[in-house]
Order: C-alpha cells, then sequence, then structure tokens
C-alpha cells in the first residue's frame, strides 16, 4: 500500500485507486471474467489452466490459487472483482471478511450482530501500531 | 409538466436482495430490517410514481475497468437483471423511459454535465435491490425506472458536491419535460461499510445518523464530507453515499423528512432508508 497518499494513514485499507488499478488490472479482468456461467465451468475444470488466459503476475497468480484475500488487495485486486472468486467458492462477504480480518466467521458474524467493527481505535495506523 | 415530488436514499446490499429471493425476510436476523421498510413500501404504492430516477452504482457487472464512466444514463427501453457471479436474480426485467432519459441527457449535457449515454447495460443489485425494498416481490416493477449508475469504485469517485450540483441538474432537467409524469428519484448505497481489508466491517452509525440528520438539516456540511472523510469515518464502501447527494440535490432546499429507519447489520453493512419529499 503507497505511503504518500492523504489516506495512506487508514489502517486495514486499501484504496482502489490509479496505481492499484493499474497493478490490478489483469486480475481484476480475470475476476471479472467468472460472471459468465461458461467460464466459470472452465474455470471450476481447471484453475490453473484458465488463468493461463490472463497475464498475471506470479504473486498475483499464487493469491488466486490460495485464496489469499487480502494479498489480492494488496496486488491491485478490487473487492467488488476478487469477491466473484467469493461467489464462486460459496463464500459469504462475511466469511471473505473474517478471513481478511484474521477471525473467525463465527466471531466476525458475532461483531457485526453487535454493531460491526467500532469506528473508535480504527481511524489510524498509529492507533493499531500502539496496541501491537 | 413532469413532477419530481420525492426522494428515498436506501442502502443496497446484495444480502438483502438474496434474503427477498430466499423467502428469508422474516427470519430472526432479517425481520428487524422488514419490518422497517414496510411504512416505505406503503407509502411509495399510494404515492405510485410513473417513473423513478435510480442513482446506483454497478459492481463489475455491466462495466469494468475496460470503460469506467463517472457518470452512465441509461436510455434504453428495458435493462436486464446481470448475473453476478450467481446467475441473474429472478426479479421483473426492468423498464426503462427512454423518452424522459433522453430529455435527461440532452437537458444535461447542455447545462455541462457530460453524461455517458447507455443503450444496453444489465442492471446489478445494485438497482435492482433498492427495487425489491421499496416494491417487494411484483410480477412487474410498478414503475419505469431510469438508471443513472455512478463510479464508485475506481478512486477518485465523483465528489459530493459535484452529485449534489448534478442532482440540481437533474431537477432542472426533469422540470423542462413537458409531459404530465409523477417522478421520483433514489439515491442508494451505504451506509458505513467496509468490505475489505484488516479493518473489514467498520460500521460507524453516529456518523450514519448524522448522514441521515443533516439531509434536512445541514446539507452544506454533507456536501463537503472528502473522500478521506468517507473513507476513515464510514470505511472504504461508505462514499456511496455520495450517491444520496444526487437525490437530495434534485430535491427542494426544503424537502421534508416522511420517514427513515437505520438498522446494523444487513450482512456487513449498516443499512439505512430515508424519504424526503417535497413540501
Amino acid at each position: 500500500m503507497r505511503d504518500d497518499r492523504i489516506y495512506s494513514d487508514i489502517p486495514g485499507t486499501y484504496v482502489f485507486d490509479p496505481q492499484h488499478s493499474m497493478q490490478g488490472y489483469h486480475l481484476n479482468m480475470f475476476c471479472m471474467s467468472l460472471n459468465q456461467a461458461e467460464n466459470r465451468e472452465k474455470f471450476r475444470e481447471d484453475e490453473e489452466k484458465y488463468l493461463d488466459q490472463f497475464p498475471l503476475t506470479l504473486e498475483q497468480r499464487q493469491a488466486v490459487l490460495t485464496r489469499d484475500w487480502v494479498g489480492m488487495l494488496r496486488l491491485g485486486g478490487n473487492i467488488y472483482y476478487t469477491f466473484k472468486i467469493a461467489i464462486f467458492d460459496g463464500l459469504s462477504m462475511q466469511q471473505v471478511g473474517a478471513a481478511m480480518s484474521g477471525v473467525e466467521a463465527e466471531a466476525f458474524q458475532k461483531m457485526m450482530i453487535d454493531g460491526g467493527r467500532p469506528i473508535e481505535g480504527n481511524r489510524y495506523k498509529s492507533e493499531w501500531d500502539n496496541n501491537g | 409538466m413532469a413532477n419530481l415530488f420525492a426522494g428515498i436514499g436506501t442502502s443496497h446490499v446484495p444480502g438483502i436482495g438474496a434474503a427477498v429471493d430466499k423467502g428469508m425476510s422474516q427470519t430472526d436476523y432479517w425481520k428487524p430490517l422488514f419490518d422497517g421498510y414496510e411504512p416505505a413500501r406503503e407509502w411509495l404504492a399510494k404515492e405510485a410514481p410513473d417513473v423513478v430516477i435510480l442513482v446506483y452504482n454497478d459492481h463489475a457487472s455491466a462495466f469494468s475497468l475496460e470503460l469506467i464512466p463517472t457518470f452512465a444514463l441509461g436510455v434504453a427501453a428495458e435493462f436486464q437483471p446481470a448475473d453476478e457471479g450467481y446467475g441473474p436474480r429472478k426479479v421483473p426485467v426492468v423498464e426503462g423511459h427512454p423518452e424522459l432519459a433522453w430529455h435527461l441527457a440532452e437537458s444535461l449535457i447542455l447545462d455541462e454535465f457530460d453524461m455517458t449515454i447507455v443503450n444496453k447495460m444489465p442492471v446489478d443489485h445494485g438497482l435492482t435491490v433498492p427495487l425489491s425494498i421499496t416494491c417487494g416481490q411484483p410480477e412487474a416493477w410498478p414503475f419505469k425506472v431510469i438508471p443513472l449508475c455512478v463510479n464508485v469504485i475506481q478512486y477518485p469517485q465523483p465528489t459530493g458536491n459535484r452529485c449534489y450540483q448534478l442532482g440540481k441538474a437533474i431537477r432542472r432537467a426533469v422540470d423542462s419535460f413537458g409531459d404530465d409524469l409523477k417522478v421520483a428519484i433514489f439515491g442508494t448505497g451505504g451506509m458505513s461499510h467496509q468490505l475489505q481489508g484488516e479493518r473489514a466491517g467498520l460500521v460507524n452509525a453516529e456518523f450514519d445518523i448524522a448522514f441521515l440528520d443533516d439531509l434536512t438539516r445541514d446539507v452544506d456540511r454533507l456536501v463537503k464530507i472528502s473522500h478521506v472523510e468517507y473513507l476513515r469515518e464510514s470505511g472504504s464502501e461508505g462514499a456511496e453515499l455520495v450517491m444520496w447527494l444526487i437525490m437530495r440535490g434534485a430535491l427542494d432546499d426544503d424537502a421534508k423528512e416522511v420517514y427513515r429507519h437505520f438498522h446494523v447489520p444487513a450482512s456487513n453493512t449498516a443499512a439505512g432508508l430515508i424519504i424526503l419529499e417535497n413540501p
């Protein structure tokens, strides 16, 4: 994540800005291709072979194959695009949110029912750093 | 003459649509949310607009990174529900209003808002969930819909002020349309939510309630909220609220709040709904 933008001090947040869009173009366009049923079938048959059609970097390819959801964001993925892979996997946004924030799905769901992740303590990276 | 009489702001969380489609709206989890939608449905059925201008955003359905229009106006006679990866939602086809839509396009562009004009555009949950929220499950949607699709996915989104000014230009356009039509405008998306990253699940109810309050009390404050403030305070996807400001801009300055509903959570999101009417 770049550190020279006015939003760079927000913790745990990957703004889909021009740099991310350049970096993640092919990754996101692969994700978009899963909107079509016949492409979902091809991806289901052989993920590696299907990915060969898209000029992804090795890191992006690995992140897709291992379902490294935060990794995909770091490598230019946009959540609305990478969520196409989650839909393909039969995952909910809450399950993916849990995976990205490093907790179990049940704990994440409970946090949401209890009012969501609070804003207090979550505005600035410095607030996260101070808490180790 | 066409009359733009009211606006609705509402979230468009896909899970809300799924709850309708799967008949789960009366489960313990969803019932409190849907109970709060009932008065809005009754209000809309009673008011019975002919046309709704529906401001929403596409989520990698009609548009991809190949083409990222900031403001895209749908002028077609119909819009098909999009396949977002699950197969299309089984909801009615969305019927457009080409005459008013083309009038909007012409008026807005000559008013210096450079709209992208779209004849073919599948519409995803951003557009169909607000219809489900406000109309339930009819055989056909009870009004024509003019989709106005706003880029809020690729940073930078249009500013709140630009959206608000666009709303004012929409109002001028509707006011100058000759046919007798009752027109409402929906601004959708939000409220606070963050789908991505380690901060996923962020909700800021205080921010949201102040936003609802200031739609009638202090619109100037809302119009000045910067992108970084949305990102920090309302989560990475909270800036969708700029679309509510298009709705607000199209109403009278002294529009009145007639109903609101706020509930946490709908999936990963704080869900809000507000109805504003011109005096």
